[in-house]
């Protein structure tokens, strides 16, 4: 009976007490012959009634460290439900082949699509070859060679987002990450093909706008966006890493806040207890998704299209008038 | 003599202390060079003995690069919210007013350089260390979009070393996007774009406009980049090269086509638009 042992979060606390004394309860039911179907039932539904209560009022932090889990599905994990088929496509054709952003050809519902994503490792060797999912300038440019294939072969493009930023290295300031970054906007602001943005798990800042500009942009419930991450932030704004609580408040990153404010056109929802505790359902809820939106942009002509992303963005903005 | 004798040239040369009087003479961040100020200003704030580029506001900035007396500023009619009620951001931004007497970190308009009409974007390191805001973003937009109305060039000088500002999370962040989308439509317009840097230029700026300039400018020793080099030193451990993320460093890895000192900038400016332009 032994469970392997799962990564959980604090705030997950009492629901991981719940279910160890449900086992026991379980087990001693079993090796004493006892009857405790009752107080087992009482327990479970007392546990139901604890997660939904903990997952409905999560903290801004909270989201955080559920969209930076270990167990957090990756994109090739979902694409792997999400499509029929798919085939990942290497190198940027410039200087090499950035395992921190994936990408290639794939199916949906019989649909050819072109998918690019950031990938972050599952071990710690996985996550030292793909840089936890923090590409350099090359992983930019594989992801722009794509989107031309895509725009070539009149392909929708989907990406996926789950990333805590470009990589912070001497190499990549080197070979021009802020270029890469900003060709990639420039290229994504007019490309004669739809493109839909999910972000899965961590949208840090411009590494993963690099990626990120498209015509609709989804985010799954627990998923974050945002300018700066909340150690970043805390330390620039309180000088005082234990702040990230109030920082990851202030920055208004959760999926919530940015539909609130007009920045995201949809929630994915997620399973209770988050994308990790069902990767199918998550990759079912994702599959849905994509495959409504892209049917919808799909009846727009290409200067529609076109003209709406341009409208979608020039819209973005808070300020008073004089 | 011991093997651990100093020698005292070094701290002989920072003993060296003058008695500054207040707003009469700068002593240069790089040589320690005491200079007249009125002097300073002749030489368009750069120092006579080493060449380090002061900075100068925005205003400054147009007056020097543009043909005399001919910047028209557009009228603008947005100023900064606090959209997501962020902590001390009014203050911050009352600060910067105060400071630079500017309402935000950019300026746009237009004016001529050598007789050509231009539209010209300015931002402005002493507000904010010229993060853009959603008032940045919107002026730059418009600015590109004035360009392509009234099929001028246009240029934008940058002094952004703040990025995408915080203080407006995703809002700023997404400026990024808003000001990309309008440099693609004024480049299938085939109008002409000049992006010149300036110290300090990075992170969302960098990544965004500044760094989709047909031509791409920088005044010599500028610090421009896409992560800070504190945060990049924090992450990899190590020390970084000398001159790291200088304009000569981008200049050497292939990222701005000139490095120019700024007593040249006009005179470069105008032989650019004298190539490039067409019926001249």
């Amino acid at each position: 009976m032994v469970e392997r042992s799962r990564y959980y979060l604090d705030f997950e606390k009492p629901i991981i007490e719940l279910e160890q004394k449900i086992t026991e309860l379980e087990g001693l039911a079993k090796k004493e012959k006892l009857d405790f179907k009752e107080e087992i039932k009482i327990l479970q539904s007392r546990l139901k009634n604890l997660k939904e209560s903990i997952f409905a009022n999560l903290t801004p932090w909270q989201r955080v460290q559920l969209a930076r889990h270990p167990e957090r599905p990756k994109p090739l994990q979902l694409a792997s439900f999400i499509f029929e088929d798919f085939l990942l496509l290497h190198g940027d054709r410039l200087y090499g082949d950035d395992q921190a952003i994936i990408g290639g050809l794939a199916k949906i519902e019989n649909e050819g699509i072109v998918f690019i994503g950031h990938q972050k490792g599952k071990s710690i060797k996985e996550n030292l070859s793909r840089n936890f999912g923090m590409a350099h300038p090359e992983g930019y440019r594989k992801a722009s060679r794509l989107m031309s294939l895509a725009e070539k072969f009149k392909k929708p493009v989907v990406t996926f987002i789950d990333t805590p930023g470009a990589y912070p290295g001497i190499q990549a300031e080197e070979r021009g990450q802020a270029e890469a970054i900003a060709a990639n906007l420039e290229k994504m602001a007019r490309l004669e093909t739809p493109i839909l943005v999910i972000v899965t798990g961590e949208g840090g800042s411009g590494g993963a706008l690099g990626i990120g500009v498209g015509d609709r942009i989804l985010m799954l419930e627990n998923a974050i966006y945002s300018v700066i991450s909340p150690e970043g932030c805390a330390a620039i704004l309180w000088k005082n890493q234990e702040k990230v609580e109030e920082a990851a408040e202030a920055l208004r990153l959760t999926s919530q806040d940015l539909m609130k404010l007009g920045l995201i056109e949809e929630i994915i929802p997620e399973p209770l207890g988050g994308a990790h505790k069902d990767i199918e359902q998550t990759a079912i809820n994702i599959k849905q998704a994509i495959i409504r939106n892209l049917s919808e942009l799909k009846d727009l002509t290409l200067p529609e299209l076109l003209e709406k992303r341009y409208e979608k963005y020039r819209r973005i903005g808070k300020f008073k008038r004089k | 003599m011991g093997w651990f004798e100093r020698t005292y040239n070094r701290i002989k040369r920072s003993k060296k202390k003058v008695d500054i009087p207040d707003g009469l003479w700068t002593k240069c961040i790089k040589c320690g060079e005491i200079i007249y100020n009125k002097k300073l200003e002749e030489n368009l704030r750069v120092c006579p003995q080493c060449g380090y580029h002061f900075y100068i506001g925005a205003r400054k900035r147009l007056e020097i690069t543009l043909d005399k007396d001919s910047f028209r500023e557009y009228d603008s009619v947005i100023t900064s919210d606090n959209p997501l009620n962020f902590p001390h951001y009014e203050e911050k931004l009352e600060k910067s007013r105060k400071e630079t007497g500017l309402d935000e970190a950019a300026i746009i308009g237009e004016g001529r350089i050598g007789g050509k009409s231009i539209v010209v974007g300015v931002t402005d390191y002493g507000f904010m260390r010229g993060s853009m805001a959603s008032v940045v973003g919107e002026r730059i937009t418009e600015a590109v979009e004035k360009a392509i109305e009234k099929r001028y060039p246009l240029l934008i000088i940058s002094g952004s070393g703040g990025g995408a500002r915080m203080q407006e999370g995703m809002i700023s962040l997404m400026q990024m996007a808003k000001t990309s989308a309008a440099i693609a439509r004024l480049k299938r317009e085939r109008l002409l774009y000049l992006s010149l840097l300036t110290h300090a230029t990075m992170a969302g700026v960098m990544a965004s406009f500044a760094s989709q300039g047909d031509i791409i400018l920088a005044e010599p020793g500028a610090l421009l980049g896409f992560t800070g080099p504190r945060v990049i030193k924090q992450t990899i451990r190590q020390q970084l090269p000398p001159g790291f993320q200088s304009s000569e460093f981008l200049f050497k890895h292939g990222m701005i086509d000139l490095i120019v000192k700024r007593d040249e900038i006009r005179p470069t400016l105008i032989k650019i638009l004298n190539l490039i332009l067409p019926g001249f």
